[in-house]
């Protein structure tokens, strides 16, 4: 691995500072399970990494504000997968979290670090699309907030600024009860990235919410408020028109190594299916 | 470009301060510096789990852990698993069912089944492949692996 300078800021303002001064010539380490693989393989060369782990404003945990569940940036998969709240209240977000590479993976890779990588194969994004999570971005000009929709622009780009760092993740709590679920599919459990990766969400009011990633550039979302697509006594063709315009911007690489463009479509839509009528089943349930 | 710092962990119960690399990681320090060379590098990507560690309590890839990262905590490798230089119920039960054959997966083997029992005494056969899903094993002995793990918790309950 080649040489860096190693930071770790105590506060918030000190990290945003250096981020400010550095600008590209800074990484930020939270995790650190891609960064440190792009650094030994050289993909990326910083003059320095800034590790944010010991910044006090940024200790990792989850709390209840108000009418918003608060995900700390630093907080990691094992700890999202395993809280009550989470589970109970975003279930799509806690199985997401829950499948992110292996364990050793998920005691150590950060909600905040899979977003800002943006991969388009990032499992949390498609729950936290359909939640819709706002990210809170701390910078030079003070605090932000972001739908994370208006976060991705494609693969590693998000339209972070210099100097910017997410600090928190947060989810409206639901006025209206929604059944979720989020599905992948991939080549190997516990290794592999996601070849397709897929929230549904299905609200009391028929509203279906469906975001998915890992077939394009970046992770998409998409909503249908007819209430056709949560009406499992609508007609068929009717609802599979509709989930096809919602896939229709879909654009899988041709040069991927995972899974093939065809292959890719093919599983978008059989996801999609089954993650349709399992978020109607658990609206359903309650 | 290098630079270096100076810091302290507790490696398997003994307080430790090294002067590193910043660059260099976890795996590095653990094998190069503190001769601690049960823990194996192999990919390099957090994919194997042959480096796996605990590092505050939880099992981590150290090639994925910058050893300043770890500055400060407290670190479990294979050479802390024994008592007395006996053989922990865990290590005894990974021989008794064959779980070991060529050896090189097994140090992060045994971390992952010893961080399984620790939090749970008497997991079920998926609860184990789901805890070692991280290690992977060249000679395939994963249906061993899981009998020695079950073995070991049966052991340990008595």
């Amino acid at each position: 691995m080649r040489g860096f300078s190693y930071e770790r800021p105590a506060r918030l303002a000190e990290a945003v500072a250096l981020l400010q001064e550095k600008g590209p010539e800074a990484s930020v380490l939270a995790g650190g399970t891609d960064l440190i693989i792009r650094l030994r393989d050289g993909t990326l060369t910083p003059a320095v990494v800034v590790d944010i782990k010991r910044v006090e404003e940024l200790r990792p945990g989850i709390r209840e504000e108000r009418d918003r569940l608060v995900i700390g940036a630093t907080t990691v998969m094992t700890d999202i997968a395993a809280h009550p709240l989470v589970r109970r209240q975003f279930s799509a977000l806690a199985e997401a979290a829950a499948v992110v590479g292996a364990v050793q993976i998920r005691n150590r890779a950060t909600l905040a670090g899979n977003l800002c990588n943006a991969s388009p194969a990032a499992d949390t994004a498609p729950p936290l699309l359909v939640y819709g999570a706002e990210l809170v971005i701390e910078g030079p000009g003070g605090t932000r907030r972001l739908s994370l929709d208006d976060f991705f622009v494609r693969s590693g780009v998000t339209t972070l600024q210099r100097g910017e760092l997410v600090t928190a993740v947060e989810l409206p709590m639901r006025k209206r009860r929604m059944g979720s679920v989020h599905l992948r599919r991939t080549r190997r459990r516990g290794h592999d990235l996601a070849s397709v990766t897929l929230c549904c969400g299905v609200d009391a009011a028929g509203v279906t919410r469906l975001a998915y990633g890992s077939v394009g550039r970046r992770p998409l979302l998409r909503q249908d408020e007819t209430g056709v697509l949560a009406d499992r006594e609508a007609r068929e063709a009717s609802r599979s028109a509709l989930l096809e315009q919602m896939f229709a911007q879909a654009s899988p690489s041709q040069k991927s190594m995972r899974a093939g463009p065809d292959y890719r479509l093919a599983m978008l839509r059989v996801l999609g299916w089954r993650a349709l009528q399992t978020a109607i089943d658990r609206l359903k349930q309650g | 470009m290098s630079e270096t710092l100076s810091i302290t962990m507790t490696v398997n119960g003994r307080r430790r301060t090294v002067d590193v690399e910043v660059h260099h990681t976890l795996l590095d320090v653990l094998r190069d510096d503190l001769q601690l060379t049960g823990t194996k590098e192999c990919c390099l990507v957090g994919e194997c789990g042959a480096c796996t560690v605990m590092l505050n309590g939880r099992t981590v890839d150290s090639c994925l852990v910058l050893a300043v990262e770890a500055d400060g905590g407290e670190i479990t490798t294979v050479e802390g698993l024994s008592q007395g230089g006996d053989l922990s119920a865990l290590q005894r039960a990974f021989l008794e069912k064959g779980a070991v054959q060529c050896g090189f997966c097994t140090p992060g083997q045994l971390i992952s089944a010893h961080a399984l029992l620790k939090e749970n005494p008497h997991p079920s056969v998926p609860e184990i492949q789901e805890a070692l899903a991280g290690n992977l094993c060249r000679c395939a002995c994963y249906e061993q692996l899981t009998d020695a793990v079950l073995a070991a918790a049966e052991e340990q309950g008595k």
